[in-house]
């Protein structure tokens, strides 16, 4: 029972025969042969298989592949520019904010939606937009200075 | 030792050529001093821990790990130091056992104390050596000569030079250290070159940035999750539902439709096993089995306390009395006492365990691992693939998080053992729900402490007791079988270890003693509530108890306590960061609890200071208790930390951050939770840890140097007195003492009545 499911990741068209109820996380792992995003709980909880669909964040392992669609998917690698940090990952970078690094995509790829709606947002703002995500290293205190750095860049 | 420049030079007569790089306009030429080839992967040998590179950089091999709090940073600072070269010019390989010595893989807060030392010993050395060569080359004596960024010359003379990189580069050192004949964290080596004294350091004390980081934020570093190999199939577990059941038999037709799936079974280890990813979940998932029909082997949570408090002791120490605790307590004009309670903890790291093992009957099989400790690693699948440790190359692979003997060893030994029954290079990753409900766990226990106080309200008598599960029901590594969930789910005989611990710190009651009190495993095999080695390993939950016990007895003899502190405490460097954290935060001095209230708002202030390992480490802790909610926030620490000399005051800070984030979530949120089948904290809702709208605002460290002090650890003690420092400031805030860990509402809500 597979399926010819067609995806757009990272700007590269994909076609790939898969479970339509796979998540999108195995698809951009197994099929597609991307390194991250991560396996961290597979239940919504964590934020580690974060990616955008659209611009928005969604959590790829708790996203039937078959529900993507014509979506355009981001990855963190694929957030960059021509190899140039997006000014999120540059802050990120400049703060040297991650301890083992594993759940990154959750908040890279969060906060940089965050900006896009919210350029300059507050504290408060900043800890509801990135509420629900985990990092077990407790970075966090680093994530809300590189946040509240990309913010003024 | 033995000094041995030149040797190769001498007797192939090339020494001579030397003179040529001392004519003007000369070009570089190839190196002649050391030998061609390196020497054996020995600790003894010089080779093992320092390479100059042809084109004169450095390279230094590290059989320690750094988990992304930078001592790899640390270490290259220190190597630089002693070789007087630019920082930018050494590189530092950790976590492959083919090119470093096991110097314990992360361990215990030693990486700079005890692996940093020792690689600066033998940076010390390669310096050493290099002068020694100069000499000869330049025809100078040794003492002679002066060296600035890997160029050596004459003092009196600076056209008479040659860099490193003329000297050695791109060959090996020849020479031997002095080895302390220890492997693991003890193993030091020295030799002619002595360290540099602190008055000349110029890179230690600097924070060089780390450089792991642009790689990770990029989404461009591989993590063990990542590795893939030809032929490679995906393992999954298949543990049993009530602790203890075996499967008895499985029912391969329940798989049959998923393409490639195949079981491995064995005793009581199952696992299945399928080319792509998703079908082995599916498998493991499907996959009907018939267990064993077992009694459910743990007692009802609620009764854990009482459990403990009645179990057989297996195991006592003691330190030894000082004064006669007897006579105090029989003269006390009043004693106080109390009881304090700690749950079973998960490393629950943000991702379960994964690892690769491809296992080759004959050549090199190879083990990919985020383990902290890769060549324990390598020595325990080395053990399950029945091959000699030299057979095996462990590889480390950027991982999710390391505290400690996490789930990552279990998971290296699974994967080898799948690996040799198919075949096939395997990687085997836990599911979430093994990641937390199936880590070898940090232990519960209970502590009690009572104080004798004598008429004028001194505190005469000091007595402090632990007894809870052993923190170490498996090893802190997975060198061995028996320490991993595979090993004995296979049957293999346990190594049961009974540790404890006792209070790290300095007061000089006039009598005292401390002591522990270790109680058999609820399961002795295959449980999900073994224990072992948690970030801090026992000290979190000892100085809860010890150091709230202190502002216990500190308010029934009405001091102030800060005050109550520096009265008791004898060591100078005790002293200093209990005032150093008191000043920086503002301490209000105060001999109750304050209960300051706007609106439903309580705030209030806390102290706790420990020593770990010859850290010292004390902070204050100011929390906002939301009277309806019965919500904690720790809006700021204040952490004054002295681990001896700072090597790199940023990353110093950074880590300590961490440890703050992380132990407020423990203090605040995680309990292991279990019914009497299984542990049923099985993902982030059932084991939740600290959010972001709950993070600290503010972590204020301030760093104690004590440049005349060596250094020693910082990735675990300011995790130690934390809990304590939150209850106690949850105290003022409140009048609510708490005794039992974590914090939740609902037992602040408790204590409000
Ligand atoms: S892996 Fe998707 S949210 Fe955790
Ligand atoms: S940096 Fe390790 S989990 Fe976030």
């Amino acid at each position: 029972m597979t399926k010819r499911i067609e995806l757009n990741v990272d700007g590269k068209a994909h076609a790939i025969d898969v479970d339509p109820d796979m998540p999108l996380l195995y698809a951009l792992r197994d099929d597609i042969g991307l390194r991250n995003p991560r396996f961290g709980c597979g239940l919504a909880q964590c934020g580690a298989c974060t990616v955008w669909i659209d611009g928005e964040p969604v959590r790829s392992c708790a996203t039937p592949v078959d529900s993507v669609g014509a979506g355009k998917v981001t990855t963190l690698a694929g957030l960059s520019k021509d190899g140039k940090p997006h000014k999120i990952q540059q802050a990120f970078i400049d703060e040297q904010v991650p301890q083992c690094g594993y759940c990154l995509n959750g908040w890279v790829m969060t906060s940089a939606a965050l900006l896009e709606k919210n350029p300059k947002p507050n504290d408060a703002q900043i800890r509801e937009a990135l509420s629900g995500l985990k990092c077990r290293c407790g970075t966090h205190v680093a994530i809300m200075r590189a946040v509240k750095r990309a913010a003024q860049a | 030792m033995t000094i041995n420049i030149n040797r190769r030079a001498l007797l192939t007569g090339i020494g001579s050529l030397t003179v040529s790089v001392l004519l003007p306009g000369a070009s570089a030429r190839a190196a002649t001093f050391g030998a061609a080839s390196k020497p054996d992967l020995k600790p003894e040998n010089l080779s093992s821990y320092i390479t100059v590179n042809a084109d004169g950089t450095v390279t230094a091999y590290w059989g320690k790990m750094d988990m992304g709090q930078g001592t790899d940073i640390g270490c290259i600072q220190m190597v630089a130091e002693e070789l007087d070269v630019p920082v930018e010019k050494v590189t530092l390989v950790q976590g492959d056992t083919i090119n470093s010595v096991n110097q314990g893989g992360a361990s215990g807060s030693t990486g700079i104390q005890q692996g940093g030392v020792a690689i600066q010993s033998a940076a010390a050395e390669a310096r050493y050596q290099l002068v020694q060569m100069a000499a000869q080359a330049l025809n100078v004596p040794a003492d002679q000569l002066s060296v600035v960024n890997g160029v050596i010359s004459a003092k009196s003379d600076a056209s008479k030079k040659i860099s490193y990189g003329e000297l050695i580069g791109g060959r090996h050192f020849d020479t031997q250290l002095e080895w302390n004949k220890q492997i693991g964290n003890a193993l030091f080596v020295s030799g002619k070159g002595k360290i540099k004294p602190v008055a000349e350091h110029k890179v230690i004390g600097t924070s060089p940035p780390r450089r792991d980081i642009a790689g990770k934020v990029m989404g461009t570093v591989d993590y063990i999750c990542d590795i893939k190999l030809p032929g490679m199939v995906h393992g999954r577990m298949v543990l049993p539902p009530i602790a203890g059941a075996v499967p008895l038999s499985f029912d391969k037709a329940s798989v049959a439709d998923i393409p490639g799936v195949e079981i491995v079974h064995e005793n009581a280890f199952l696992a299945v096993t399928a080319p792509k990813e998703w079908d082995a979940i599916k498998a493991s998932q499907k996959l009907k089995v018939t267990w064993s029909d077992v009694k459910p082997p743990f007692p009802d949570q609620k009764a854990i306390y009482d459990h403990i408090r009645k179990a057989p002791s297996i195991k006592r120490e003691t330190l030894p009395d000082v004064g006669n605790i007897d006579e105090a307590f029989k003269g006390a004009a009043k004693i106080v006492e109390a009881n304090y309670e700690w749950p079973f903890q998960s490393h629950a790291s943000m991702a379960p365990g994964c690892a690769v093992v491809d296992y080759k009957p004959e050549g090199t099989s190879t083990l990919w691992t985020s383990t902290q400790k890769p060549h324990f690693g390598r020595d325990g699948v080395a053990n399950s693939l029945g091959l000699p440790a030299e057979k095996v190359r462990g590889i480390y692979a950027n991982g999710p998080g390391s505290y400690g003997r996490n789930d990552s060893g279990d998971a290296a030994a699974a994967a080898a053992v799948i690996s040799k029954k198919l075949g096939k290079p395997v990687r085997l990753q836990f599911m979430r729900h093994e990641g937390t409900g199936w880590d070898p766990k940090g232990p519960a226990s209970v502590h009690s402490a009572r104080a004798a106080i004598d008429k004028d309200g001194k505190v005469i008598g000091w007595h402090f007791e632990s007894k809870g599960f052993s923190r170490l029901d498996v090893d802190s590594n997975e060198s061995q079988p028996a320490h991993t969930l595979a090993g004995q789910l296979l049957g293999v005989p346990l190594k049961f270890n009974p540790q404890f611990g006792t209070p790290e710190e300095s007061y000089g009651f006039a009598n005292r003693r401390k002591g522990w009190d270790v109680i058999a495993p609820l399961l002795e095999r295959n449980s999900p509530l073994r224990t072992s080695h948690l970030r801090d390993p026992v000290g979190p939950q000892i100085a809860f108890a010890s150091e709230s016990f202190v502002d216990e007895v500190a308010f029934a003899t009405g001091r102030d306590p800060v005050a109550f502190r520096l009265d008791y405490l004898t060591d100078p460097r005790d002293k200093a960061v209990v005032q150093a954290a008191a000043e920086k935060a503002g301490w209000q001095p105060h001999t109750a609890a304050r209960k300051q209230m706007v609106g439903d708002i309580a705030t209030g202030q806390g102290i706790a200071y420990s020593q770990r390992s010859g850290t010292r480490v004390a902070m204050v802790a100011e929390v906002e208790v939301n009277r309806t909610s019965g919500k904690v926030w720790v809006k700021k620490f204040t952490v004054a930390h002295d681990s001896g000399l700072v090597i790199n005051p940023h990353l110093l800070t950074m880590c300590v951050e961490g440890n703050m984030v992380q132990g407020t979530s423990r203090a605040l949120h995680e309990e292991v939770k279990f019914d009497n089948k299984s542990v049923t904290s099985v993902d982030w809702m059932t084991y939740p840890i600290l959010d972001m709208t709950e993070a600290p605002a503010t972590i204020d460290v301030v760093i104690v140097n004590r440049p005349d002090v060596k250094p020693s650890g910082a990735g675990e003690p300011s995790m130690r007195p934390m809990m304590a420092a939150i209850a106690n400031a949850i105290y003022d805030a409140t009048g609510v003492r708490m005794r039992q860990a974590p914090f939740t509402p609902e037992r602040l809500k408790a204590g409000f009545v």
